[in-house]
């Protein structure tokens, strides 16, 4: 079967089938910057490890920041059936020409914001993610089939973290509410552009990558996130938000400022890319010598 | 305060602090294969740290968290070999070869101790510790055998950190009156002979200082110690009574 009748019966592509050069580029950028979105995301959140308030949370949060490194290996392993590498796709990262979700832009000021990555940047992830399990690339299909999963465990443990601070003393609370003050119109952000302004969607919607516009999975969003806060009892920074014929009408976020992250104006991008760069430099003389160790070996045996 | 506690304790806050140092590899490492399995031996460490301060807390009456977030500096008794700040990734791997060679020969043969808790603790580990020691092993050899450089960095982490690991061994009074704990001096030769065998293989020098630090188990630590208690502790010692 050819690509394009696969995709009308709804198939999955796979790396040795045939494909368009178009199809082929949209998707290694798109795997490769989820991935850099997996491994620059561990930053925010490893940021907390050291202070987390109890053993029990520290214990939670490595395990969640070793799982997205874990996204990010398989991520790439997906890209690499594309025909590139790993290495190749992380100097793009490296040097500014990929890019990676904005919302790892913003910094983690208090406990709470761990709290509120998972509940809210993860639940949007999940939002925008789920639909990929269907994409129709199969190696990124599967790959996502696993980090879904491993998302909404981490949603439900962000949700429980703001739970137990919006149950805890004033103090505790008052810090959920700020966490959620300025990670809300951030994560509204996290679906791109307006579907009257997003320049790759209708392409990707064709090709059986992308399912559903921006604006309709940020509207599943709000939907699906508004009743989780009046059960946290936190108030969504939104004067404009209304329930009506069964949506919540939300105030659109400020897509300047987004654009402006994107250009790499926020306050964390030069921080994340340098830290990035850093440990990969860093790294360098470790791979270096793991190569050359098993160059000898290799020479040895032979 | 009594002697169960007291060792409970030490080997509680070895796997403790050891486990903040090697949380800060996350995100930082050298390549992501290594953020995950450093990831892995973090949490090992902090489950370990949790089983025995939860123990330890169960004999005066304190939680894990109460004797994590709440005691000052001079309480904790863990060896300084586990506080040292991270160097490179040759001091990281020379650090965790030494300790964690230890820690297999300690939970082996805590796993016959007549207490039952501490024997289910150390059973569980020393599953987990192989995997530490051949982890530092494999990268002692890869490091050691592999470039100019890492040779000389790997050897640079081998010889800073010799001078503190001849405190994890040390007898004292509480460990020979105690019946249900390993004397650690007891274990010394087993650990000089597998870690000497690892140096040698990896075309490394011995390393050769004769001084060696004490101090650890009576709360005397390095000028290190107080800044990682600051960060561990200081959200929890900010909302005291707070759950989280």
């Amino acid at each position: 079967m050819d690509f394009q009748a696969t995709i009308d019966a709804d198939g999955r592509i796979e790396p040795r089938d045939a494909m368009p050069d178009g199809y082929r580029k949209t998707l290694i950028r798109q795997i490769a910057q989820h991935a850099h979105s997996e491994i620059i995301g561990m930053q925010p959140e490893g940021n907390w490890i050291s202070r987390a308030p109890s053993l029990r949370r520290k214990a939670i949060l490595m395990a969640k920041v070793q799982d997205e490194a874990g996204h990010g290996l398989y991520l790439y392993a997906a890209a690499e059936t594309l025909g590139v590498d790993r290495a190749d796709l992380l100097d793009l990262l490296h040097s500014g020409r990929q890019k990676y979700s904005s919302i790892f832009n913003y910094p983690t000021l208090t406990w709470a914001d761990i709290g509120a990555i998972g509940w809210l940047v993860d639940g949007a992830a999940i939002v925008n993610q789920v639909p990929l399990c269907r994409c129709s690339y199969g190696p990124y299909a599967r790959a996502m089939v696993r980090v879904c999963k491993e998302e909404s465990f981490h949603q439900r443990q962000g949700f429980e973290i703001l739970y137990t601070l919006c149950n805890g003393t004033p103090e505790q609370k008052a810090m959920a509410q700020d966490a959620l003050d300025r990670w809300w119109w951030p994560s509204l952000m996290m679906f791109g552009p307006p579907d009257t302004a997003s320049t790759h969607s209708e392409q990707s919607m064709a090709w059986g990558i992308k399912r559903h516009s921006n604006d309709e999975l940020r509207q599943r969003f709000v939907d699906m996130t508004v009743p989780q806060a009046d059960v946290l009892g936190l108030r969504v920074p939104d004067d404009g938000l209304v329930y009506e014929d069964g949506h919540y009408r939300f105030t659109e976020p400020d897509y300047t400022e987004l654009y402006d992250v994107v250009k790499g104006n926020g306050p964390c991008n030069q921080q994340r890319l340098a830290h990035r760069v850093k440990a990969h430099e860093d790294g360098a003389w470790v791979r270096e010598a793991a190569a050359a160790y098993a160059a000898k070996k290799e020479a040895r045996a032979a | 305060m009594n002697d169960l506690f007291v060792y409970t304790l030490r080997l509680g806050d070895d796997a403790l602090i050891s486990a903040q140092r090697t949380a800060e590899w996350i995100a930082a490492a050298p390549q992501l294969e290594e953020d995950v399995a450093l990831g892995n031996i973090g949490l090992d460490q902090l489950g370990q740290a949790r089983s025995l301060l939860q123990y330890a807390g169960s004999l005066d009456g304190r939680t894990e968290d109460d004797l994590a977030y709440f005691r000052d500096e001079r309480e904790f008794l863990n060896a300084q070999l586990c506080e040292l700040p991270n160097g490179d990734f040759g001091f990281a791997m020379a650090r965790l070869l030494y300790f964690a060679t230890y820690q297999h020969l300690l939970y082996d043969e805590l796993r016959s101790s007549a207490d039952e808790t501490l024997a289910g603790v150390a059973g569980k580990a020393v599953k987990e510790v192989a995997y530490h020691v051949d982890h530092a092993m494999q990268w002692v050899l890869r490091l050691g055998d592999g470039t100019e450089e890492s040779h000389r960095r790997m050897q640079a982490g081998l010889d800073a950190l010799w001078p503190y690991t001849a405190e994890l061994f040390e007898s004292d009074p509480l460990v020979q009156r105690l019946p249900v704990a390993v004397d650690p001096s007891t274990l010394h030769d087993a650990w000089l002979e597998r870690v000497l065998a690892v140096i040698d293989e990896s075309t490394c020098e011995r390393p050769s200082s004769s001084y060696q630090h004490t101090g650890g188990r009576l709360g005397r630590h390095t000028e290190h110690m107080g800044y990682l208690l600051a960060e561990l502790q200081h959200v929890a010692r900010s909302h005291p009574g707070a759950t989280w």
